[in-house]
């Protein structure tokens, strides 16, 4: 059971950019979710340490697949040290440390004997800012393919399909040998997310990655989320609130407190629901707050 | 209104003296002393080698060996080609092991390790040992594994010891200037790190590492003091056919000459000491080339 019911994409996508600055659960409100997702990934205990800080403290939950999950809470509250350690890119810094369970399909991607790039390689990420490489569109669509020695028939094919899901095609089948820096940054975010649905990972993982976009380019971006929603698990953290509600199934509610002991402040999930649940009757008076803007 | 004006106005004025405060004239005034003095010793010394030695920029320079008892017609051939073929074993020697040796150190060795940051430390140290110090560790060398000092390799190998930690040094830097987000978005996609530094970080650190060996084999064009150290000859009058080959290089042969009473020798000597110098302003000019097209602008 993969893919639930929910009303058609195309009428819904139509009357979602006229609601802009209002904080507006729509579409997704129509999705019928069952109250508890059977999770492709899930987080148990999660506390992530740099050094001796423990930036995120005993984080539990779990993401439903095909679903859209968002992160937010005030800066600096762990969301991207959280993000980052569903698909090992922490190992990345020499500091940071992972403790609990990180699981994927049930496995845990920590184990002694998981490959990092496997893991990476079935978890994609898409950063805040647009980091084509210095190659031409092409080969940064065919780069992910390339590396990993996947098995396909026709690079073209496979290229041509990425950048179409990834709605770029159009605009750049023409120049697909020109370099991927001569694009704009709302271009260059998609042909990343063009780089990442290429190697066919299961969960896209994205940190904020609308934040150097202008608002068109921002709601291509998320109307472009919400038709990948049928083929990938999708997490994404945003600071803006009016993102999560409209693309988001599920929200989770961080935020960064004193952990009691040391004065650091450490991140911690105060609330995770769906995005529904979330925006319109809170649980918890810090959540409201910060969605209605008093605090963060 | 009025007053609103002189506010916006005000800040814009400067209520300090700015530039033209007696400290701030005598600081550029001595900033231009020193510039003033370093190309005015530069210009003396390339007027001065041009006046003496123009006479002798001829085929003879390059065409014929040297000579003890025509110095009007010595030239300086054993000692270009003698030049050549010791720089680009240099530079065979030292940029691959240099350049791997800081893809090691800059992508993969682990910074907190004890042996790890014992190498940094001495890195540094090392680009600012004198360069008479290679020769003799050379020579140690080349006496333990029986290699003779005077042939092509061993001055070679001198000389790739010596600009070893600026190449590796340089490529470190290059390294390090290719942006975080280049290497998290090839690791993200499944790329492994060895992969990543073959297809990413190195590609786009070429210009960058080119340019610092192409600076660094000037260096070692214009060294003769540990070529002398491992008894580099001064008079060949043949012209290197080998790595096991004697020869002698343009330095050493302008030292040669520059010993000689003869005016004629000192002339020879200045006819060579500007070809070097212009071989070197040419490696610099080619390594500038380089940076400036190739260099990328994340
Ligand atoms: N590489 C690092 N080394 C040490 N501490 C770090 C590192 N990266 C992040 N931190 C710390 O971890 C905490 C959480 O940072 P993180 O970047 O995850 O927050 P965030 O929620 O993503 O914030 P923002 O919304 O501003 O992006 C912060 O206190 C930050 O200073
Ligand atoms: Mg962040």
């Amino acid at each position: 059971m993969t893919s639930h019911t929910y009303s058609t994409r195309a009428d819904s996508a139509e009357d979602d950019h006229e609601a802009a600055p209002r904080v507006e659960v729509n579409r997704d409100t129509r999705r019928s979710l069952p109250p508890d997702p059977k999770p492709i990934m899930e987080c148990d205990g999660v506390d992530v340490y740099y050094g001796d800080f423990r930036a995120v403290t005993d984080v539990s939950l779990g993401f439903g697949h095909n679903e859209i999950t968002a992160l937010i809470g005030p800066s600096g509250c762990g969301k991207s040290t959280l993000l980052r350690s569903l698909n090992r890119m922490n190992d990345l810094i020499v500091s940071a440390r992972v403790e609990g369970s990180v699981t994927f399909h049930g496995q845990s991607i920590y184990g002694k004997d998981v490959d990092p790039i496997e893991v990476r390689r079935r978890i994609g990420m898409v950063f805040q800012k647009p980091n084509p490489f210095p190659k031409s569109i092409y080969d940064n669509v065919a780069y992910g393919p390339r590396v990993t020695g996947m098995k396909v028939s026709s690079m073209d094919d496979l290229v041509e399909e990425a950048l179409t899901k990834s709605a770029l095609w159009d605009e750049v089948k023409d120049k697909l040998k020109d370099s991927g820096l001569g694009l704009s940054g709302g271009q260059q975010q998609r042909l990343c997310i063009a780089r990442t649905i290429a190697i066919r990972p299961e969960v896209i993982l994205m940190d904020e990655p609308c934040s150097a976009l202008d608002p068109i380019a921002t709601s291509r971006i998320e109307d472009l989320m919400i038709e990948l929603r049928d083929e990938y698990s999708i997490i994404i953290v945003t600071h803006n609130m009016q993102q999560a509600a409209r693309v988001a199934d599920r929200t989770a509610f961080f935020t960064a407190l004193a952990a009691e002991g040391s004065g650091d402040r450490t991140g911690l999930l105060v609330e995770y629901d769906l995005t529904t649940k979330i925006f319109s009757a809170p649980a918890d008076e810090r959540t409201e707050n910060y969605i209605s803007g008093r605090f963060g | 209104m009025a007053s609103l004006g002189a506010i916006a106005t005000a800040p814009l004025k400067a209520k300090r003296e700015g530039d033209k405060s007696a400290k701030s004239i005598v600081f550029m005034g001595v900033l231009w002393f020193t510039i003033f003095f370093s190309v005015l010793c530069l210009g003396t010394l390339l007027v001065n080698a041009f006046f003496d030695g123009w006479t002798r920029l001829d085929g003879n320079l390059i065409t014929r060996y040297s000579s003890t008892v025509l110095p009007e017609t010595a030239g300086a051939r054993a000692a270009i080609l003698g030049s050549a073929l010791v720089i680009v074993m240099t530079a065979v020697l030292a940029i691959p092991l240099g350049v791997a040796a800081g893809v090691y150190l800059e992508e993969f060795a682990d910074p907190r390790r004890w042996y790890n940051k014992i190498i940094e430390v001495n890195l540094t140290n090392l680009a600012a040992v004198p360069a008479i110090v290679y020769g003799m560790l050379t020579a140690g060398v080349a006496l333990s594994i029986g290699l003779p000092r005077r042939v092509v390799l061993a001055g070679a190998i001198a000389l790739a010891l010596l600009i070893l930690p600026v190449i590796i040094i340089t490529t470190r830097e290059a390294m390090r200037a290719v942006p975080r987000e280049i290497r998290e978005g090839s690791l993200a996609l499944g790329a492994t790190p060895l992969q990543t530094v073959w297809r990413q970080t190195l590609p786009s650190a070429v210009p960058g590492i080119a340019t610092g060996s192409i600076i660094a084999l000037s260096r070692a064009l214009g060294e003769a003091a540990p070529l002398l150290l491992l008894g580099g000859l001064v008079f060949v009058s043949y012209d290197p056919n080998g790595l096991f080959s004697g020869y002698t290089v343009l330095p050493i042969q302008i030292y040669d000459w520059v010993k000689e009473p003869q005016l004629a020798f000192q002339q020879v000597a200045s006819a060579a000491i500007i070809l070097m110098l212009g071989l070197l302003l040419l490696m610099n000019a080619v390594a500038i080339v380089i940076r400036n097209r190739y260099q990328k602008r994340w």
